[in-house]
């Protein structure tokens, strides 16, 4: 009897302490656009495996410094590692989910999707070189549409950001000028406009002051219903921001010679140009093969299981090209100590 | 403890004494003399850790800020270009910021606290004093961020169409009015940053003011009325120079109240690195602000280090607001017999 009660409470302190940290659990830190896909797999996963994830979404830099730390068991960064950095510092990228960046406007009388724009009038007007709606620039491009004699209010992040190297990244790639003058990253000296914090902070901004322009993540501009704009693409056609967009602009990249993709400016006939995916960080050499198989198991899981999830939170899930080339950088490059691929399967 | 002691020294010389002793056992005061000493070492200790907390926070400033302090030294202060992607910082815009915003706000919000003191302690009448005096505290407790998305959403369109546009169209073309009062006319910049801040720290100088006015002893008040004196006479002849040690203290709390905030200065000012006018309209940036937004997402290296530069310059701006208060407190003591 006594022997039956020590037994149980040996076991249900057992049970706590698994309970309390499994083995099976792994951490995270970085990006903050895909932390809510993160938390929602996550909330998945945990149901069908008992494994949970703990990410702190602290911003991209932040995940890049943490993995860097060895702090956690993966960064996750919105901004991809040029590969001879990659290299340096022993570290595999690969991406998750895509999303993409859209222009949001509040004009009065103007629908959404009425206003074209291309990347060089985008550009000047965030350089400062188009003041107002009616420039000849902008009503050339928008033939019958009624653009106001009013200054244009240029809204940007204020914080760094993935969100703004994207932007920035597109901006640099078709305006030669703003390439001279601004250049790309996740802050940059902003040579106009108002800054707000966080894609809330932007969405603020532009539906409080008239006549101005914004950009946030796609699922921010559709939860709150917000006016956009249409954008030239590399093959000159006038697309609207939306996931069969964002689509075709992974699409167009080549994944084969390396992950380190910035989606902009890609070509494709439907291809949206401000387009992005998302990336995590893992060490090559893991001093902790069970916390990177968890981790492994966990986005092998997201990318079989998780589309769906991600198309309600307005993501866009990676091509099953991609996914494949992923798994197949996991086994080649992602090793224990003893130089054996993790198993992750 | 200290009335037993003489008592034992006179043991020895007075017989008198000691038998006198004899008949009552002593009171054993001291129950447990490492109380004492426990509550002396944690007392010192806390005053000493928070002097090696202040200390711990300078060096590591110091030691975070030390590869921009080398890269730009002292022309940090005077060089306004922030640019994270060529690598290049100054911190002149936001240290403008800072200062400008928070002297804003002391313009607005010394009067309006002295106004709020003045007819609490003298002219309310009974009922309305308790209510008053316990509604501008809780200006106090609002928390800031409320203050912030409340100014950027219905404080700031209010600004823009009624006080910014009418100003602008006023002094249009005056020299220097003119060009304090130009650009974009949105409600989001360094005037409403200040005026912001200013409500913000009302309450706080409010109710300093008010305190210190009450401890004015009623007898000099009454004495000046008796004389002849009206309100404002005894307010500003009596009871001001009286208190003006508190109320440079209230002062000087609001101020630091100003220089610090953080969260509500972000929504409004525009968060703009560059200065390309002296216009109050113009979207800038504070130290709290740009820190706040880019440390996060702040590269290590220089970006990062000057971070911590402007933190300690935002340290050095707090150290020296207070000294001048303290050198200006002791002035106005020195003056005291002096000036009648």
């Amino acid at each position: 009897m006594k022997l039956l009660v020590s037994r149980a409470v040996v076991g249900a302190l057992l049970g706590a302490a698994t309970s309390l940290a499994s083995a099976q659990d792994m951490t995270g830190a970085g990006a903050t656009f895909p932390a809510p896909i993160y938390a929602k797999w996550a909330d998945a996963y945990n149901k069908t495996t008992g494994a949970r994830l703990n990410y702190q979404s602290v911003g991209s830099g932040a995940g890049i410094q943490q993995i860097r730390a060895k702090t956690v068991d993966f960064g996750a960064s919105d901004m991809p590692l040029a590969d001879d950095v990659l290299a340096k510092d022993g570290l595999v990228q690969f991406p998750t989910v895509i999303g993409g960046v859209v222009l949001v406007v509040n004009i009065k009388g103007i629908a959404p999707g009425q206003i074209k724009l291309t990347g060089q009038v985008l550009g000047d007007i965030y350089l400062g070189k188009i003041m107002k709606w009616n420039d000849a620039a902008l009503t050339a491009l928008n033939p019958g549409v009624p653009l106001p004699d009013e200054a244009i209010s240029p809204v940007r992040r204020a914080d760094g950001s993935g969100t703004s190297f994207i932007f920035t990244n597109y901006l640099s790639k078709v305006n030669s000028d703003w390439k001279a003058r601004v250049g790309e990253g996740t802050a940059v000296n902003w040579p106009t406009g108002a800054g707000g914090k966080g894609n809330e902070g932007v969405a603020a901004f532009v539906q409080r002051l008239p006549n101005s322009i914004g950009y946030v993540e796609y699922a921010y501009a559709k939860q709150n219903k917000m006016t956009y704009t249409l954008l030239k693409n590399k093959d000159g056609n006038f697309v609207a921001p939306d996931a069969d967009n964002f689509k075709a602009a992974a699409a167009g990249a080549d994944w084969n010679k390396t992950f380190f993709q910035v989606l902009t400016d890609q070509a494709g006939k439907e291809a949206w140009p401000i387009s992005g995916a998302t990336f995590i960080l893992m060490y090559k050499a893991q001093e902790k093969p069970v916390s990177a198989a968890n981790t492994l198991k966990f986005f092998e899981w997201a990318y079989a299981n998780g589309d769906k999830m991600a198309d309600d939170l307005e993501y866009v899930p990676l091509p099953a090209s991609v996914k494949d080339l992923v798994r197949k950088s996991w086994g080649a490059n992602i090793k224990d100590a003893s130089g054996k691929s993790i198993a992750w399967k | 403890m200290a009335a037993a002691l003489p008592a034992s020294a006179y043991l020895g010389e007075e017989g008198k004494i000691r038998s006198h002793m004899k008949d009552r056992p002593p009171v054993a005061r001291r129950a447990s003399p490492w109380v004492d000493t426990l509550f002396s070492a944690l007392a010192h200790g806390a005053a000493w850790l928070t002097l090696a907390l202040l200390a711990g926070i300078l060096i590591s400033l110091v030691i975070g800020a030390a590869p921009a302090m080398r890269a730009y030294g002292l022309s940090f202060l005077w060089t306004s270009e922030w640019d994270p992607v060529q690598n290049r910082y100054g911190g002149l815009v936001m240290i403008y910021g800072t200062l400008m915003t928070s002297l804003i706000a002391l313009i607005i919000a010394v009067p309006v606290s002295f106004g709020i003191a003045l007819f609490l302690t003298e002219l309310s009448p009974l009922w309305l004093k308790r209510p008053l005096g316990t509604a501008v505290e809780l200006l106090a407790a609002v928390p800031s961020i409320v203050y912030g998305m409340w100014g950027l959403l219905v404080f700031s369109p209010i600004l823009s169409q009624y006080v910014q546009q009418p100003l602008q169209s006023v002094f249009k073309g005056v020299p220097l009015l003119g060009s304090l009062f130009s650009g974009p006319p949105v409600g989001i910049g360094l005037l409403s940053a200040g005026i912001i801040l200013a409500i913000m720290v009302i309450p706080f100088i409010a109710s300093v003011m008010r305190d210190v006015f009450d401890v004015t002893p009623p007898m000099l008040k009454e004495s000046a009325y008796a004389l002849g004196s009206t309100t404002w006479e005894v307010v500003w002849k009596v009871v001001l120079p009286y208190t003006k040690t508190g109320v440079v203290g209230g002062i000087m709390l609001g101020l630091g109240r100003a220089i610090g905030e953080t969260m509500a200065v972000t929504f409004v000012i525009g968060n703009f690195n560059q200065l390309n006018s002296l216009s109050l309209f113009e979207a800038a940036n504070s130290i709290t602000s740009a820190l706040a937004n880019e440390f996060g997402e702040a590269a290590p290296g220089l970006h990062q280090a000057s971070l911590m530069y402007l933190g300690l310059v935002l340290f050095l701006i707090t150290f020296v607001v207070l000294s001048i208060s303290k050198v200006l407190l002791q002035q106005l003591k020195r003056r005291e017999g002096a000036v009648t």
